[in-house]
């Protein structure tokens, strides 16, 4: 089977102009993503697992390295240097992300929420937002929710909208921060069996998971980051 | 997606301009002024794209030439050097070699603005419904009953009061201001759309409203938007990409989120460290 992501020699540094500073955030990242499997990225906090997803996503710029995307229609695309409307063409039909905080519109109802990455696609109103009330309902946000905005929901409510709006667009790859981190064991385990649907109908996910049983339990490959050797810029502030 | 709109090296020079001008000022020479002759680069060597139905959003603080951009597209300005291409369904329109009327056709036709001053977009001497009409007479729409109901729909979709139609705008809300110079602007159901601070100075529960407004007709019609403000809740609620200017150049230019999370250039930096 051909991955559907290859991610090559990967680096992520900032550079801080104001304070003067190179800080960095991960290197030297080798991976592979396929459909209808998981992997995870693991190590400590620092060693840069979530500017993986970020680059990957491009919500950060790359500082090295390629990740080689075979998109729906089998043609290769690194993701580092695709332009910036195939990239929003992608994120439309193709790649999703659902990290640990719940970005969305305000004053617009949880179910109108969910259903957005299917409106922005073009299916009809009605149909959208009965699927998103039905996908909030897996995840077991009670009805009277569902037409609220969700900015005064709790930490554990916000996270099911935002997996509830990444599970239902149902992307070819799917990025996952710490997907669990502030749920209850039970509406975790409704997550995990979400997870497991999504890779039998083949759904490529790369994910951080807080926990390592949901790695144990989830994972089909496991890669390892270390955090970064400092680079010199940091090493001169740590002597000086 | 499409391109309606392509901008190649826009520059505006206010004053007679020298050799030095371009070298002289610019972000690093933390200036828009020219110290040889004391011409204002207000935009120089500005290029961008828009697609169809795509909010881009163009950040900077005053002076950095961001309004003077849309004010050139919209001929409200001339450029001193540049290009710009409007795609069109009927082909493709090279902005700046259109002659007056050419000009002025697209202007009422094909193009929409809404400016922060609501001075500059309405004729506060008619009625709220007469600014409507104005610019339905402007493109050909001369039959009265159509006008009327036009304008009463286009009023009530921006949710201005019905009965409130008749008055002047002189005698509304800065908020209610703003949604009849967004009727207005609509009332030929343009394909690009520029918007120039318009909720800046509103209080914030109407500034929500205006921009809730403004992505629903976004989503409704799919119309094309070049979203002008310094500040940077709006460039995140309403855009998809934006660019960064400042003394008159582009210094970054990428997507929203790209742009808010992992700026690259150092005044770009500084900005959104200030507003977090």
């Amino acid at each position: 089977m051909q991955a559907i992501l290859s991610i090559e020699g990967l680096a992520k540094h900032f550079q801080l102009h104001e304070q003067g500073k190179l800080i960095p955030s991960c290197a030297n990242v080798h991976l592979q993503v396929w459909p209808g499997r998981l992997t995870a990225l693991v190590g400590p906090t620092g060693a840069g697992k979530s500017s993986v997803l970020k680059c990957v996503y491009r919500t950060y710029l790359p500082s090295a390295g390629r990740m080689r995307y075979r998109d729906a229609e089998g043609h290769e695309i690194d993701l580092a240097q695709a332009s910036e409307h195939r990239l929003l063409a992608l994120r439309q039909d193709e790649i999703g992300f659902v990290t640990q905080f719940l970005h969305c519109l305000p004053r617009k109802g949880a179910a109108e929420v969910v259903a957005e990455p299917l409106l922005r696609r073009g299916e009809a109103r009605a149909a959208a937002l009965e699927r998103a009330r039905d996908m909030l309902d897996r995840l077991d946000i009670p009805e009277r929710l569902w037409n609220v905005p969700p900015a005064t929901f709790s930490g554990g409510e916000k996270q099911r909208v935002n997996l509830a709006r990444g599970f239902l667009a149902r992307p070819r790859l799917l990025l996952l921060d710490e997907p669990t981190a502030s749920l209850d064991p039970k509406t975790s385990e409704r997550v995990i069996e979400r997870i497991e649907t999504l890779k039998q109908d083949g759904v490529a996910m790369l994910a951080i998971f807080h926990h390592p049983d949901l790695v144990a339990r989830l994972a089909d490959h496991v890669v390892e980051l270390a955090p970064p050797m400092p680079l010199t810029e940091t090493l001169k502030e740590l002597t000086a | 997606m499409k391109k309606i709109l392509e901008v190649q090296n826009l520059a505006k020079l206010h004053g007679k301009g020298c050799p030095l001008c371009i070298e002289a000022t610019g972000p690093d020479n933390d200036t828009n002024v020219c110290p040889h002759c004391g011409t204002v680069v207000a935009a120089h060597g500005v290029s961008f794209d828009l697609y169809e139905g795509e909010i881009l959003g163009i950040m900077g603080e005053s002076g950095s030439g961001k309004s003077t951009l849309v004010k050139i597209l919209y001929f409200d300005e001339t450029p001193s050097a540049g290009e710009a291409r409007f795609f069109d369904a009927g082909g493709q329109h090279d902005l700046f070699a259109l002659n007056a009327a050419q000009q002025r056709w697209l202007r009422n036709h094909r193009f929409g603005m809404v400016y922060q001053n609501p001075h500059l977009g309405l004729n506060f001497n008619v009625s709220a419904g007469g600014n409507i009409a104005e610019r339905l007479l402007m493109s050909d729409v001369a039959h009265y009953g159509e006008i009327r109901s036009r304008a009463r729909e286009l009023l009530a979709r921006t949710e201005v009061l019905e009965n409130r139609m008749d008055e002047s705008p002189k005698r509304f809300s800065g908020g209610m201001q703003q949604r009849v110079q967004i009727a207005k602007a609509l009332a030929t159901r343009p394909p690009l759309l520029f918007l120039d601070e318009v909720t800046t100075g509103l209080d914030l529960s109407v500034q929500a409203r205006i921009l809730d407004l403004i992505l629903e007709i976004q989503q409704e019609l799919s119309t094309a938007m070049i979203v002008v403000t310094h500040d940077l809740g709006v460039i995140r609620l309403l855009t998809v990409r934006a660019i960064v200017m400042k003394y008159g150049r582009v210094i970054e230019a990428g997507l929203t989120d790209q742009i808010l999370e992992d700026p690259q250039h150092a005044y770009t930096q500084r900005l959104v460290a200030s507003a977090l």
